[in-house]
């Protein structure tokens, strides 16, 4: 059904006449296409550092130089140095057994992985507060023993684990299904242990996709405002991610200064953009050489 | 029970009791403690919670404004994902890469962002106020919010159906005497339907629930520009925690039905999809 090999394949040539607009439409289309972007995306990444620079150079460092901002950015790190992690290993584990073995239920299984992404951020962070809030579940039992998780940093992890939660999995589970399982079982055959089978031929495979799953789970980790906004409290210099920083700032009319954080997160986003594009065709590379 | 055939590769317990142990502890007892929670209400105080006339408002607001923002995606995500297969133009590589901005770009920050550029004194905000137009603050500004937040789920979805297209096809139509737009109307589009609206349910779906973008745009008045996860925040904040949970179920129940959807219209446009 699929070719052996797309490489040696002909290349398509140029569209014909016959299935090509001519020039005026495509340059509308191509016009209003880009305009639409421009308007949409171009327009409010500019504004986010022109703002942010509206008081010039000196004031976008000096914002940077208060410890409610540094402690805002030092929680967006520790969360996203635990959530990240945890959601990658579970996202290795998950695709392993999902595109390594047949078991029932695997369909029901993936859905449930995907849950996440369709529950609204806000109910995302609520169910944690129903959980351990103070007229929650197990809030009683945490009063008790003294431990705090919602308006403290464990309920801002946990909400962001939640949010994250498939990133990983689900840009794994199609790659290492349509990898198959035969490399492994070769290298399980010429006496391989299965951790060597792991390090060695699986991770070399899915290193590109991994990486393109690590790199998106992290941006939406720091990025996360509903759901931590929710577990947060939003207590100054203790409970303020950056995002919540930037609504603070914003509400106190602090224009400047929420886009000068915001900018920290715009830049992230375009980092991310980039290392995407890249951690792609890498992939892409890979796939096209491979087998 | 889980039923494996016999293979050579270690691991199956494990991974498969990690995954579903770690599932259940992030994901599925929480959310069940929702469920968990609306039971301790009886019917009349649960129908008054979800009922009352400023919810009924925000669920207008949140469906009707999801659903305008992701039919005008519909619209330009196919043109944009066109534009991006079928022609050749300067700077299409990086444009195709901005098409995922939304995804990466934190929510607060587009938020602030549009209200900025949307303003009465914004960039774009300045040129509609003398037309009569004001997009901040009002039910406009939550949709343009939604539109930019919805933007990549046409792209991305009906993109690879375009690659994948056999231009043959279209070459038949051309030669069997339909022009250009009778091809386009009434053999590719058809043969994109399935991504089309898998793309769509995804932007509705995901614009529903959508919270950060829109409370710093829409100016957040009830009943007016008070969308629903905002009402649940509200709800929250004033501790009235089974009012916020009963809200949050029937926004649970719509996501549920909203991801069924989806992965039937997968199922779909896979059994379409397969080349014959």
């Amino acid at each position: 059904m699929v070719p052996a090999s797309t490489l040696h394949a002909p290349r398509r040539a140029a569209p014909r006449r016959v299935t090509a607009e001519p020039p005026f439409v495509r340059w509308l289309l191509i016009g209003v296409a880009l305009l639409f972007l421009g308007l949409f995306l171009v327009v409010p990444l500019a504004a986010v550092f022109v703002e942010a620079f509206a008081k010039g150079v000196g004031y976008y460092f000096h914002t940077f130089n208060d410890a409610n901002t540094l402690s805002a950015i030092k929680l967006t790190f520790i969360t996203a140095a635990i959530a990240v992690p945890l959601n990658c290993v579970f996202g290795v584990a998950a695709a392993w057994a999902i595109a390594k073995f047949d078991f029932r239920g695997k369909t029901v299984l993936i859905t449930l992985i995907d849950l996440p992404f369709s529950v609204s951020p806000v109910v995302s962070g609520m169910i944690y507060v129903l959980l351990f809030g103070a007229q929650g579940l197990l809030g009683p039992w945490l009063l008790e023993h003294n431990i705090k998780i919602i308006f403290a940093v464990p309920g801002i992890v946990l909400a962001t684990m939640f949010v994250t939660f498939p990133f990983v999995a689900r840009e794994l589970i199609p790659l290492m299904q349509a990898q198959g399982r035969t490399e492994e079982e070769a290298a399980r055959v010429l006496g391989a242990s299965g951790w060597q089978t792991f390090w060695r031929v699986t991770l070399p495979n899915i290193k590109w996709g991994l990486l393109y799953g690590v790199i998106l789970c992290n941006a939406r980790a720091m990025g996360e405002f509903g759901a931590v906004s929710v577990v947060s409290g939003h207590i100054r210099g203790q409970t303020n991610t950056i995002p919540l920083h930037v609504e603070i700032l914003y509400n106190e009319y602090n224009f400047v200064g929420a886009f000068a954080v915001a900018s920290l997160l715009t830049f992230l986003a375009v980092v991310t953009l980039a290392l995407k594009t890249w951690a792609e065709r890498k992939n892409a590379a890979l796939r096209g050489t491979g087998n | 029970m889980a039923k494996k055939t016999t293979s050579v590769l270690p691991g199956f317990r494990l991974t498969l009791g990690y995954t579903v142990l770690y599932l259940s502890l992030i994901v599925l007892i929480p959310l069940a403690c929702a469920f968990w929670k609306t039971s301790e209400l009886t019917w009349g105080q649960f129908w008054h919670a979800v009922a009352a006339p400023r919810v009924l408002a925000s669920y207008r607001l949140s469906f009707g404004a999801s659903f305008l923002a992701a039919l005008t995606n519909l619209f330009f995500g196919l043109l944009v994902a066109w534009v991006l297969v079928r022609y050749q133009f300067w700077g299409k590589r990086f444009v195709d890469a901005l098409v995922d901005l939304p995804f990466a770009l934190p929510t607060a920050v587009a938020g602030i962002a549009l209200t900025a550029v949307y303003a009465p004194h914004g960039w774009i905000g300045q040129w509609l106020e003398p037309l009569g137009i004001q997009v901040a603050f009002t039910r406009l500004g939550v949709f343009v919010a939604l539109t930019f937040i919805g933007l990549p789920f046409i792209v991305r979805t009906v993109q690879p159906v375009l690659e994948d297209f056999d231009l043959e096809i279209e070459e038949s139509a051309a030669s069997l005497g339909a022009n250009r737009w009778q091809t386009f109307w009434r053999v590719t589009l058809p043969m994109l339907r399935p991504a089309l609206l898998t793309g769509f349910t995804l932007a509705f779906a995901r614009a529903l629930g959508e919270y950060g973008s829109v409370v710093f745009i829409s100016g957040n008045m009830p009943m007016k520009t008070e969308i629903t996860p905002l009402l649940i925040i509200t709800k929250l904040e004033e501790f009235d925690y089974p009012g916020a949970t009963a809200i949050a179920v029937v926004m649970l129940v719509a996501s549920f039905v909203l991801l069924l959807a989806i992965n039937f219209l997968q199922w779909w446009s896979h059994r379409h999809h397969r080349p014959v």
